[in-house]
């Protein structure tokens, strides 16, 4: 069953909320503004905006935002025509006095993420967001690291609490192929019509595309990824790569190819500080299973303490940390520090 | 220590009443004599009869029956409850010590501003990562000025239950508060994050507060570790990871200098596992705030 009567899948575009990780919050209004112009143009349906750690995510744990984001949604809700407009939050860290809010800056998409065995955590948010007429996502973030039954478990508490459609999010772009498959088609199996299904990959095996696909195939609904990859560690799944290819096997996005291929290079890339590259620390992140959002954070305590930035993430990827523990990096690297003899 | 010896009754039977029941009989100060739940099965209630206290699952208006009453209530219900329960108390004269988010009373913390709660008749115990960071931004904040503190709170999610889950909003906002309130940072903010690595990692925090770019770090440095091995003479297992940590003003850190500080805090093991800190650290406070209170009503 497709998304709707003219969408296979709804892709939605995170190069303003995951981005913000690359660009180390530091994002303003006319950048926001140009970005979610040309996106709009192109028919990209969804433009995620936030802080890359979420409303809630300025600190000096994440990075302090250049510019508060609620001005920044403002701005994207008055710049969009046809987008709509989604903010990302994660309960610890954000509040539901962020969701409402949103919803005062005029945000129609609540997207609420836990890591993937923690759903429990989110239900005051989706119950809050329902009430308030948001539109509701579910992140299960680092879903790699849980197996598709358990996986599918978590999802079916999100969609209990009102969670319109949970996405199996590879936040350390660790998945491969039938890896995403299979967590895809359990979620599909356990929620049936009472949710939809997403997926959020990322770019650290390079298989951003490749595994959307396969997710649609397995019946995503919902596809997220970012114009010129515009996100954490290597980068999301390329958008204009994405609706290229799908237009290709006859998967519609509604997206103009030729329009987003044109925004990527003009509007998108002159806003990045440089491209979101497959280097080494970013290959670590999905081969050692490290949250994406730990590379520029990997990448500063490594230069601050003259310690390994890969041994840093090898070392997270060992003590199992999980999305929002960035602290952790400094105590790592205070550990490598005191072990130079 | 001079003190009195207060009798206490621990209304609640839960994981969090049993493992208080086991730091109060070491108790030189306090006397535990009375615990109180509603579940008649529960194993607190079976340890509290073992220990000899009278043990009952008729709630509070048991207590209120017995020809004698507790110096002291150390409540581990729910905030709910305890608002039920709380009026009672005080009518009664008897002091409670609120280990639920219900936050009737003042919130204290035993190493940073117990001397001016002595007479209340209620005191709140904030959350356990307040306890586990408040002590180290009152001791910067009296220092240097804070203008922001910042707090993150590991926890594993074996020792996060339902109660924390459901309301994990009131867990950031009312530690938030708490940092202000208690630590002295004009402005605090907390973050909790739930790790479900097996096995599961000893409770961790770090706290960042935002400081003068000239300010004296020596005395900040010196300030932490006193404070430290204050907090650890009534949580054994609380230390450092590290010296405290300076970083200069950047663009990502909002143009501020600040002191970073790493905790960890390994449980005494007495009814939670050694990893749920967390736990251990809200049940030690406890007792050293019954413990001051004890030392603070020496009979003139």
């Amino acid at each position: 069953m497709p998304y709707s009567d003219t969408l296979d899948v709804r892709v939605t575009d995170s190069s303003l909320r995951d981005g913000s990780h690359a660009k180390r919050h530091q994002f303003t209004e006319e950048q926001v503004i140009a970005i979610v112009g040309a996106l709009d143009e192109a028919g990209v349906p969804v433009i995620e905006v936030s802080h890359g750690d979420g409303l809630g995510g300025s600190s000096f744990n994440y990075g302090f935002s250049k510019t508060p984001e609620q001005d920044l949604i403002r701005a994207a809700v008055k710049t969009a025509k046809t987008a709509k407009i989604a903010f990302l939050m994660l309960p610890g860290l954000g509040t539901k006095d962020d969701i409402r809010a949103a919803l005062d800056s005029g945000a129609s998409v609540c997207r609420v993420a836990t890591h993937c065995t923690e759903a429990d955590v989110s239900r005051q948010h989706f119950g809050l967001a329902r009430e308030l007429g948001l539109e509701t996502v579910g992140f299960l973030m680092m879903a790699h690291s849980s197996p598709p039954e358990e996986l599918a478990k978590q999802a079916r508490i999100m969609a209990d609490a009102g969670c319109q459609c949970v996405y199996v999010v590879d936040s350390a772009g660790a998945l491969v192929m039938e890896q995403v498959s299979d967590r895809v088609s359990a979620l599909v199996a356990e929620l049936g019509a009472d949710a939809q299904v997403g997926f959020h990959g990322h770019e650290n095996l390079g298989l951003g595309v490749g595994n959307s696909i396969v997710a649609a195939r397995a019946g995503a609904l919902q596809i997220d990824g970012s114009t010129r990859r515009f996100g954490a560690g290597a980068g999301n799944t390329p958008i204009e790569a994405f609706a290229a290819a799908a237009e290709k096997i006859g998967i519609k996005t509604g997206i103009d190819v030729l329009k987003i291929i044109d925004a990527a290079e003009d509007v998108v890339r002159p806003a990045m500080d440089g491209e979101c590259e497959l280097d080494r620390l970013a290959i670590l992140m999905g081969y050692a299973g490290v949250y994406s959002s730990f590379l520029k954070h990997a990448y500063r305590q490594a230069e601050r303490y003259d310690v390994s930035g890969a041994e840093l993430l090898l070392r997270a990827g060992r003590r199992k940390l999980v999305g929002g523990q960035e602290d952790q990096l400094i105590d790592i690297a205070l550990e490598l520090v005191s072990e130079k003899p | 220590m001079v003190s009195s010896l207060l009798s206490a009754a621990i209304v609640g039977s839960g994981n969090i009443g049993t493992d208080l029941l086991a730091k109060l009989l070491r108790s030189e100060h306090i006397e535990p004599r009375w615990m109180i739940g509603v579940d008649p099965d529960s194993e607190g209630l079976q340890r509290a009869r073992a220990a000899g206290l009278e043990a009952s699952a008729e709630g509070v208006d048991w207590l209120f029956a017995q020809s004698e009453q507790p110096d002291l209530v150390f409540e581990a219900t729910s905030a709910y409850v305890h608002k039920a329960n709380a009026p009672r108390y005080e009518e009664r004269g008897i002091q409670a010590i609120d280990l639920t988010p219900a936050a009737i009373g003042p919130y204290v913390v035993p190493s940073a501003n117990m001397a001016d709660h002595y007479d209340a008749p209620n005191l709140n115990l904030i959350t356990c990562g307040g306890q586990a960071t408040i002590p180290i931004v009152h001791a910067i904040s009296s220092v240097v000025p804070v203008s922001y503190a910042e707090i993150v709170a590991s926890v594993s999610s074996r020792s996060a239950g339902p109660g924390t889950r459901d309301n994990i909003d009131e867990f950031t906002r009312t530690t938030s508060r708490g940092i202000e309130v208690v630590g002295g940072a004009e402005r605090g903010k907390a973050i909790i994050i739930l790790n479900p690595a097996d096995p599961p990692p000893l409770m961790r925090n770090t706290v960042f507060c935002a400081i003068p770019a000239d300010a004296d770090r020596d005395a900040v440095r010196d300030a932490v570790a006193k404070r430290v091995a204050e907090v650890a003479q009534y949580v054994p297992g609380y230390r450092a990871r590290s010296e405290a940590q300076f970083d200069e003003p950047s663009d990502v850190s909002g143009g501020l200098a600040r002191v970073a500080v790493f905790l960890e805090v390994e449980g005494a093991g007495d009814f939670f596992p050694p990893y749920a800190g967390n736990l251990d650290i809200m049940t030690a406070a406890a007792v050293r705030v019954g413990e001051v209170l004890a030392t603070s009503r020496i009979p003139a």
